[in-house]
């Protein structure tokens, strides 16, 4: 079959499967790691449980046990008595590499605020991998990391999940088999920004216009993928006696391919549930709008982001199965996020099917999620609702990457998962919390006590030379 | 207008506190003044701290058992724009700035102050959080001489400001370059602008003759803010503040770690940012955690902003980090408590008697995320502990929302 394929596409100049799965590939190779043991820790594994001096063994760059088990020889022995282990920390909503720093106007990559769809973009194509943002994440104990871009558009373009290791290139960082995200916005920041043009949208029904017409587009398109795709399925069953790739190839000219379209490529994989929407609304109501407008048009809502009014919603997020990416304090920088309260996330936390996520969206907070976790757990029991440390960390972890569909991979230490994970010097829920190891697919990558595992990136090498600390 | 019956209702609204006693039992009270916590009694009355002791023997209207809680002063929340913008991007709410309309380089004689809203919901949501007052700011960046504010106290008057008029100076490299395509320029206009006051108002090109008055007089009885980062512009603010005889604060100071010796010797102090540890411009190479720490061992006094107003709640996370990087716990009380109005010539804030009794008990270390402010007292009264964002919670908590969450009025 791959070979037919080959032939095919050889002959047509085009194949859209193997455009769409391999397009700037990534090139990322787990490091070669030894065997770890942590012994005598308080693990939180990211999905709501709690092990109180448990041993933890990671070899092959998985988790192999918790508990107990047979450990390699050569394992290295960590003494992990009243140190913390927890999950890699997954931030969804992160514009390192695409607003780095330094922050100047030449670096401004994370907007293509030209057009007010713009699905056609792919974050990944603005990412500067030498943005020192990306170690920062790293000492504060991030892992895996989706990259967005802004919310100047209604379709903004494609996001990527990134491992947080440093790199060349984002290829280097991609998180292999993670599905591509889709960033759209509501609200404020696209009609202002199109407004303030005098173009559409300028209003919030105008958003919902544009948003109702893009998708009537992917719809077609995606149904002349269909009936193209269709069409060659049947030449190949209607011939079963002629299976040559020649005749396969004959019945495809005779049913010429729709021509590709990024955008609507993009646009087509959200209401296939290939790539996931990730969605910044603000407000309660048009959170409600975006649902309506998803049952219309048969597509799955993943995340909304921001969400400062989730907690009027918190039922409805919980009975369709969408996530909500949500700030711990910020609020009141523009009148969508003026009722913002600090019990958003616990409230959004505590329906049945609940899924509540800390997000960054800045490159101060990526650093510090473990506290912003921190706050909103104290909101939510001082409201009364009962959050220990091993529900409020899959906020940051387990939650995070079932938003990012890679879930199955990461974000929950239980055997046969990716390696990631952190050993904190205490409660991470603490100011005073800090990552002493951070380890990807079971190789260390920052070592607070060891400058030779404190990656650097080129911008800040050879700065200030002369300067004594 | 009969303007004695306004000017009344506005005395009213802002008087002291009644006659209200508050006793606060087995604290564990952070003096506020460097020293270290200890388990106390405290005795407000009048709006001012009475007496402060280990086992009080007093009669009081109400008893806190604060339980070996912390209790500490009021905490100061940074530079901000609290009761100067309702909402950030909502531009007919913020009162911080002047716009573009203004033309001049130059306009000491603005003041916030003329501004100051005390019902901006800022204020509540930042209050019940434990905090009692803020340097107020005037946050226009593209003018060398922005103009003027001053501390004001979250106790609800209209007329709160507290201590010395601060002028704001910006002579970073962004809004330099914004300005004169050189951060020299701004030197460069500073200097005209004092050179100016030596001529007749008639010579004046600069600022106004208002202007001209107001830096006058500010020269002798004002702090002068400076807006700065890069190790070379410190030093240049310390050259400028020598040869002036200006009172001189830095507010940014993102690589002050490099020229802690000279900012000692000068006695100059610097507000910060403890989170700055990016490059996020090329002022900021070199920014790192330690420092407040360095700092401080150099003997620089270190104040705590968050660079926010809306959520300048953070500020008490900001003091954290940088203990969680080495600063000692009880100089980030100091600094977060009674430095802050020291500095800027406010009333005496340590619990110590006679000071404003403007005090808070904490559910646990009051730098720390996993702890919140249980009371605040602010002028010796209780504080309703209600913002806008506490009754929106009351709203919606209730799993059962009744005839609908409109009707769940706290």
């Amino acid at each position: 079959m791959l070979k037919r394929l080959a032939v095919i596409c050889a002959l047509l100049f085009f194949c859209p499967a193997l455009a769409l799965s391999e397009a700037f590939p990534s090139t990322y190779a787990a490091k070669a790691s030894a065997p770890v043991v942590f012994r005598n820790a308080t693990l939180l594994t990211g999905d709501g449980q709690r092990l109180d001096n448990a041993d933890i063994y990671i070899a092959n760059g998985a988790v192999q046990w918790l508990g107990e088990g047979e450990v390699a020889p050569d394992a290295m022995v960590v003494d992990a008595t009243d140190r913390w282990i927890t999950p890699g920390l997954i931030d969804v909503h992160s514009h390192l590499g695409v607003y780095p720093s330094p922050g100047v106007a030449a670096h401004s990559d994370g907007n293509e605020a030209t057009a007010p769809v713009t699905a056609e973009v792919w974050a990944e194509h603005s990412i500067w991998p030498q943005d020192p943002g990306f170690t920062r994440a790293l000492a504060g104990g991030v892992t895996a990391m989706q990259i967005l871009p802004g919310s100047a558009n209604l379709f903004g373009g494609r996001g990527v999940t990134l491992k947080n290791v440093p790199s060349t290139s984002y290829q280097g960082m991609k998180f292999p088999d993670a599905p591509y995200g889709l960033k759209m916005a509501c609200g404020e920041n696209p009609k202002r920004v199109y407004g303030n043009r005098n173009q559409a949208p300028s209003t919030r029904m105008g958003n919902v216009a544009a948003y109702r017409n893009a998708w009537i587009r992917a719809q077609r398109y995606m149904a002349d993928w269909d009936r193209y795709n269709a069409a060659v399925k049947d030449a190949e069953n209607t011939d079963p006696d002629n299976e040559s790739s020649a005749s396969v190839a004959s019945a495809m000219l005779t049913n010429t391919p729709p021509k590709r379209d990024l955008e609507l490529e993009t646009l087509a994989g959200a209401l296939r549930g290939d790539i996931l929407v990730h969605m910044h609304c603000y407000r309660a109501d048009e959170m409600l709008t975006i649902l309506d407008m998803a049952e219309e048009f048969g597509y799955q809502v993943g995340t909304f982001h921001h969400g400062v009014e989730a907690y009027k919603v918190a039922d409805a997020l919980a009975a369709n199965g969408v996530c909500g990416a949500l700030w711990a304090d910020w609020w009141g920088f523009k009148i969508e996020a003026y009722d913002g309260i600090q019990e958003n996330i616990a409230l959004v936390d505590r329906p049945e099917g609940g899924c509540a996520i800390v997000h960054s969206d800045s490159e101060e907070g990526i650093q510090r999620l473990n506290q912003e976790a921190a706050k909103a757990m104290l909101r939510g029991n001082r409201a009364g609702l009962d959050i220990p440390p091993e529900r409020a960390i899959r906020w940051i972890t387990s939650n995070a990457a079932k938003s990012l569909g890679i879930d199955g991979q990461t974000g929950t230490l239980r055997p046969g998962m990716m390696a990631d994970l952190v050993l904190w010097n205490q409660d991470p829920f603490s100011v005073y919390a800090k990552p002493l190891q951070v380890y990807i697919d079971g190789a260390l990558h920052f070592d607070r006590d060891d400058p030779a595992l404190q990656p650097q990136s080129d911008f800040e090498l050879g700065q200030l030379l002369g300067v004594s600390p | 207008m009969n303007c004695s019956k306004y000017f009344l209702i506005a005395l009213l609204l802002s008087a002291p506190a009644s006659a209200e006693t508050i006793l606060i039992t087995d604290g564990l009270v952070h003096t506020g003044d460097g020293s270290a916590a200890e388990r106390r009694d405290i005795l407000i009355s009048d709006g001012t701290i009475q007496r402060v002791a280990a086992d009080l023997q007093a009669d009081a209207d109400t008893v806190i058992e604060a339980n070996g809680r912390p209790v500490t002063p009021a905490l100061f929340a940074g530079i901000t724009a609290s009761g100067l913008s309702e909402i950030g991007m909502v531009y007919e709410s913020v009162d911080s700035g002047l716009n573009e309309l203004y033309t001049g380089l130059m306009h000491p004689e603005f003041d916030v102050r003329d501004a100051y809203n005390p019902h901006a919901s800022v204020i509540p949501v930042t209050r019940v959080e434990g905090y009692g007052y803020s340097l107020l700011s005037a946050t226009t960046r593209d003018r060398t001489l922005a103009g003027q504010g001053s501390l004001v106290r979250f106790d609800g008057g209209f007329t709160s400001f507290e201590g010395d008029t601060v002028l704001y100076v910006n002579v970073d490299g962004d809004s330099g370059n914004k300005l004169g395509g050189s951060r020299a320029a701004h030197w460069m206009l500073l200097q005209n602008a004092f050179d100016e006051l030596a001529t007749t108002d008639a010579d004046l090109t600069l600022i106004s003759a208002a202007g001209k008055a107001t830096l006058k007089s500010a020269r002798k009885n004002s702090l002068f803010v400076f807006q700065a980062n890069r190790a070379s512009d410190l030093l240049r603010v310390i050259r400028f503040a020598q040869a002036h005889k200006l009172r001189a604060v830095i507010s940014g100071g993102q690589q002050a770690w490099m020229v802690r010796e000279a900012l000692s010797d000068a006695s100059i102090p610097v507000v910060l940012n403890a989170m700055d540890n990016l490059p996020g411009n090329f002022d900021a190479l070199g920014a790192r955690l330690d420092n407040a720490a360095l700092l401080h061992e150099a003997g620089v006094t270190v104040l705590f902003t968050s660079g926010e107003t809306h959520n300048a709640r953070k500020v008490r996370q900001v003091a954290g980090v940088a203990v969680a990087n080495g600063l000692p716990h009880a100089v980030a009380i100091k600094a977060m408590t009674s430095l802050p109005a020291a500095v800027f010539g406010g009333a005496e804030r340590a619990l110590v008697p006679g000071a404003r009794a403007d005090v808070v008990v904490w559910s646990g270390d009051p730098l720390d995320v996993n702890a919140a402010a249980d009371q605040v007292i602010i002028g010796g009264q209780l504080d309703s502990m209600q913002s806008r964002q506490t009754q929106l919670l009351q709203r919606y908590l209730p799993v059962d929302a009744g005839m609908g969450r409109a009707y769940i009025n706290p």
